[in-house]
């Protein structure tokens, strides 16, 4: 598995990317968790306008026998989210950090981002989680 | 599509044909009587077969499930035992089928005596001060519970709104406890497989309502410290329910009360009897400590002068949690259980549960993994994690290959906190040689698992479908049937 | 006698085997100090032709209503069954099966599920069904919680007319007591039906849903057009109790608008049995699908592309989302569910029509004798009814069913016990089996009560 570099990553495995000329996140799951989760048959997308907060859901994704939350990695207002994604799962498989993402808001800045995971730091977090 | 053999009652339809005529009205059918804004424009698309063909159709698909009376069935935390036939007759008897919750009491003081001293065996059996035989289900019994507890501390401290739950609890227990607007908080469970006492000790606050035990819990352990949580919970005025999921294992032998419940929800087609009839219906008595009985739910039957008659008049009473007393029919079958049973045959059902468990887990301890390899209650979990480590197989795939072996498979992947689990409950009404036979079973699947894999891992192969697609269930929703589109043209 | 397949030398064997002397030994775990220090006192066991002597007797005593000319209603109808419900819904692959976890095992049960959820898509006029729940009180408690979840943003009113049945309004009221920022109001009536001119006036952009029943507690078809209207102009959602039966003749409510559709399912062959089991129907429009509580059969195929069916969205349910979950049932009620699909099978769409058609017949005729007796009234003249009316008498209506339970008929139910300003007011049930001589028994019975 190879994490992008240019990503934050949260030890329960959403990815972030911060765009500092629009002070704009991007998230969506890593590949980790689209291999954990299984066979993927729903996303619940938060509505525009609500708050992503650290640590707390803004949306579901389930598999047959699992549900799991999507936390927000920095806090932000939702500003767009991935309309096309429910009819499309397979994106979250086959380019989870691209087409897969969930959702991006506005920030005041950089600072929450930057006290996320790199890629190599949640790499490590990764195996330790496989054991 | 490629289609199965068996058509569904919607495809054999043809308009015209019926199965049960009815006689002309003797009077009129006034034709204005509904305005017609309101009238039905289309009728309701129903199968139109007749009686021949309408027997076929259930009696072809009946015989493609598995049932207790084809087979073993040995469901963790379900209790799949045999359930007498005298009681199915005995809830059709006319005195308890053809009367009606709304006519007067006087004249069906037969079945409110029923009723009445069904609640008085419980009582008997639970220790507790009060028994309530309304709720219609064991998780509706739970949540009857959880809202007399509410109530409880509505009146008396009304931020209390957490319940401690250990995480090896049922899934309704979490989730009946937010039906009632409080807060679950998960406690981990020992090692061993026990409540960790300190730790929900120590989690008890100034919002603690109280916590969900389940004993002998979801392992088949017995909680041997429940009574000191219960202290612990009464000295700051919170309380203990008792998940009774698993009274069958202890009935006649240990009385909840005594273990300082305060309230316990009883399945009374698992600790007595009721066919479990494809999912339902079921029935959940509460018993309940004298502090709480002012909450208990209403409609009570209440006995007067040796007359029994239906009381609403309980002003603090959380009121009603389905319509009219009791789901009686269900109840009543356990009514004439306990009653053919008597006192010691009720203890024998515990005896027999715990025997018949032990037994087949000493029987399986060389083919599966025993996270917890003591004595067991009712029943008793395994794992499937060395097997999948050296084969491949997994649990699953083991579950599915003994229904071809003839058994229905374990509860798998629950509990939770048990990787590749499979809880494995037989219950007293199985027979010594059936147990073997299960264990023989199991030994053969993991050669197979050991030699063939991929027998076990494409199983099963003898059932009317082999394994199913839940994905596309899922995603391509298909919940009801619909007529095919005509052809274009 | 316990079910206990076991010989004396099987038990030694079993012991010997698992390694302990008695049986006791194996309850070492629970501590002395919890365990009972006495043998149960219940009554001695009975054998089960003693069983059948009680039942005999018990029934010997009871007035059932093989035995008593009956009206009563309220509910819970006596409606035909069919012998057909019995024998093909009491099948022991049936009875003696569970929930389905394993659908290879049970396609027979997850077979009938998906064609029951269909029927009652076809009753209702709605989209999709979950499988049953336990009976139509909780039901429309578990609607009004389902609408919470859907539309309940911002919003925090729930309004119940007054229409619904007494014991639904406050099994509803139970559960939503504990449910936060979401309180209950009720909609008065006005000539036995939900008052518009109020529901106008108490729907507002608070308001959650509107739950109506129809036919109402009363008998009284509603206009659930002009409520749905009401509902509708505020955003709320419409949440609809029915009679089963009656939407052979009714105009469903999906077709008018309805969110969920919900109600008893006791007249689809669940037969009286004072109080249950019966079964409750669940219906909804297809976008709330993932917020509907309870089982759900939906179809797919296995791995050799053969139909088949499994449980679906498992994720709503307690086992896997649990403090989460869209409720906390767990079953459904399996065998009545089945019952009721046996029942409308039989029956098609021109049987539970003439179902429907003679119901209304007799209900008619009987109003009608009734109402031209001197002093009976209908209470509610000129309102539409489907099987049930109330009428007002020269008496308190509970001296009437003293009075006619001597003559051995069951004339109705006592509105006084819910409507305190109407102590002579009786709600009267005809059904299809009643004879034209057993309604005309009642009108004599009635003119003469005392």
């Amino acid at each position: 598995m190879t994490n992008p570099q240019h990503l934050r990553y949260t030890k329960t495995h959403e990815w972030v990317g911060y765009d500092p000329a629009t002070k704009t996140v991007t998230t969506g799951i890593t590949e980790f968790a689209v291999k954990a989760l299984g066979d993927l048959v729903y996303v619940e997308l938060p509505e525009i306008g609500e708050l992503m907060e650290i640590g707390h859901p803004f949306a579901e994704i389930e598999s047959v026998k699992a549900v799991a939350n999507i936390n927000g990695g920095v806090g932000a207002d939702i500003t767009e989210v991935n309309e096309d994604l429910p009819n499309n799962l397979e994106w979250l498989v086959s380019d989870p950090y691209g087409k897969g993402w969930i959702a991006k808001g506005k920030v005041a800045g950089p600072d929450e981002w930057n006290r996320l995971l790199d890629a190599a730091a949640y790499g490590k977090h990764c195996e330790s989680e496989k054991h | 599509m490629h289609r199965d053999d068996d058509p569904l009652l919607y495809e054999t339809s043809r308009p015209g044909l019926r199965a049960a005529p009815l006689p002309k009205p003797e009077v009129p059918v006034p034709a204005d009587a509904i305005p017609a804004h309101l009238r039905r424009k289309a009728p309701p698309l129903l199968p139109e077969v007749t009686e021949g063909e309408l027997a076929r159709h259930f009696v072809k698909n009946s015989r493609k499930n598995v049932c207790v009376e084809t087979g073993f069935y040995p469901l963790g935390s379900c209790t799949m035992k045999y359930n007498p036939k005298r009681h199915e007759d005995f809830v059709m008897s006319p005195a308890l089928f053809r009367v009606h919750p709304y006519q007067p009491e006087e004249g069906v003081q037969p079945v409110l005596r029923m009723l009445w001293e069904m609640s008085d065996f419980l009582e008997e059996l639970t220790g507790f001060h009060g028994v309530s035989v309304h709720p219609s289900a064991g998780s509706h019994g739970e949540l009857t519970c959880l809202m007399m507890i509410r109530a409880y501390h509505s009146e008396h401290h009304p931020e209390r709104d957490e319940i401690l739950i250990p995480d090896s609890a049922h899934g309704t227990n979490p989730a009946s406890v937010t039906m009632c607007g409080m807060k679950p908080v998960n406690v981990p469970s020992r090692p061993d497989g026990l409540l960790d006492i300190q730790a929900m000790k120590a989690l008890i606050g100034p919002r603690t309502a109280g916590a969900m035990v389940t004993n002998p819990n979801t392992l088949g352990l017995f909680e041997r410290q429940i009574h000191d949580l219960a202290d612990a919970l009464h000295a700051v005025d919170a309380f203990l329910f008792m998940d009774g999921a698993n009274f069958n294992a202890i009935v006649g032998k240990a009385r909840p009360a005594d273990f300082g419940a305060d309230c316990m929800h009883i399945n009374l087609h698992k600790t007595f009897t009721i066919p479990h009839g494809g999912g339902g219906p079921g029935s959940g008595p509460i018993g309940y400590v004298e502090k709480l009985a002012p909450y208990a739910p209403t409609p009570v039957v209440v006995k007067e002068k040796g007359k029994f008659r239906i009381d609403w008049n309980r002003p603090k009473s959380i009121g009603p949690v389905r319509t009219f007393l009791s789901s009686t029919g269900a109840t009543l079958r356990s009514y004439a259980y306990i009653r053919t049973l008597g006192a010691e045959g009720v203890r024998r059902i515990a005896e027999g549960a715990v025997l018949n468990a032990n037994y087949l887990r000493v029987k399986l301890r060389d083919v599966l993994k025993f996270p917890y390899d003591r004595t067991c209650m009712h029943e008793f979990v395994a794992s499937g994690t060395d097997l999948k480590e050296r084969t491949g197989v997994k649990t699953l795939d083991v579950a599915k290959r003994l229904l071809d072996h003839g058994f229905h498979p374990p509860t798998v992947y629950f509990p939770l906190i048990v990787p590749e689990c499979l809880m494995i409950e037989p219950t007293e009404t199985e027979s010594k040689a059936t147990l073997d036979a299960f264990a023989d079973a199991l030994h053969r699947i993991v050669k197979e698992a050991e030699t063939d894999p991929a027998v076990v891992t494409t199983a099963p192969h003898t059932m009317p479908v082999r394994r199913l697609d839940e994905v596309k269930a899922a995603r391509d929703l298909r919940v009801r049937w619909r007529p095919e589109p005509a052809p274009a043209g | 006698m316990p079910y206990i397949p076991h010989s004396a030398e099987d038990v030694r064997a079993m012991l010997a085997a698992i390694g302990v002397r008695t049986v006791d030994d194996l309850f070492e775990d629970i501590p002395k100090s919890l365990r009972a220090r006495r043998k149960p006192r219940l009554p001695r066991p009975i054998t089960e032709l003693e069983l059948q002597r009680e039942a005999a007797a018990a029934a010997a005593k009871t007035e059932t209503f093989d035995r008593m000319n009956a009206f009563v209603g309220a509910g819970v109808y006596d409606h035909f069954i069919p012998a057909v419900v019995q024998h093909l819904a009491h099948r022991v692959e049936t009875v003696t099966s569970y929930t389905p976890y394993q659908p290879e095992a049970s396609q027979g049960n997850l077979t009938f599920m998906f064609e029951y959820q269909t029927a009652i898509c076809e009753l209702t006029g709605m989209d999709v069904s979950n499988a049953s729940m336990y009976e139509g009180g909780s039901a429309c408690a578990e609607a009004c919680l389902m609408a919470v979840r859907v539309n309940g943003k911002g919003r925090r009113k729930i309004l119940v007319s007054r229409g619904l049945h007494p014991e639904y309004l406050r099994i509803t009221e139970t559960y939503l007591r504990n449910i936060k920022d979401v309180v209950v109001e009720e909609v008065p009536l006005k000539d036995g039906v939900t008052d518009l001119g109020a529901l106008a006036r108490m729907a507002d952009a608070d308001t959650i849903g509107v739950l109506v029943q129809t036919p109402n507690f009363l008998g009284i078809i509603e206009d659930g057009p002009a409520v749905a209207a009401a509902a509708k102009a505020k955003g709320a959602k419409l949440l609809v109790c029915a009679d089963p039966i009656s939407l052979a003749l009714l105009e469903p409510p999906g077709a008018w608008g309805a969110d969920i559709v919900c109600g008893e399912g006791q007249q689809l062959a669940s037969g009286l049995a004072y109080g249950g089991p019966y079964f409750g129907f669940f219906a909804a429009k297809q976008e709330y699908i993932r917020q509907m509580p309870g089982r759900i059969s939906g179809e797919t195929v296995d791995v050799e592309g053969r139909r088949g069916f499994v449980l679906t969205l498992g994720t709503r349910e307690q086992h896997i989302r649990r403090d989460r979950a869209t409720s906390n049932i767990c079953t459904n009620q399996g065998l009545l569910a089945l019952r009721g699909l046996v029942y409308l099978a039989a029956l098609g769409p021109t049987g539970l029509r003439e179902v429907a058609e003679g119901c209304l017949a007799n209900a008619h005729y009987a109003a009608e004798r009734i109402a031209a007796l001197p002093g009976w009234s209908l209470s509610f003249p000129g309102k539409p009814f489907f099987h049930e009316f109330a009428v007002d008498g020269p008496l308190p209506a509970e001296r009437v069913i003293a009075s006619l339970r001597r003559k051995r008929i069951l004339p109705g139910v006592a509105l006084s016990r819910w409507w305190k300003d109407a102590p002579n007011r009786l709600l009267v049930a005809a059904t299809e089996v009643k004879t034209r001589k057993q309604i005309d028994a009642l009108a004599k019975a009635l003119a003469s009560a005392k």
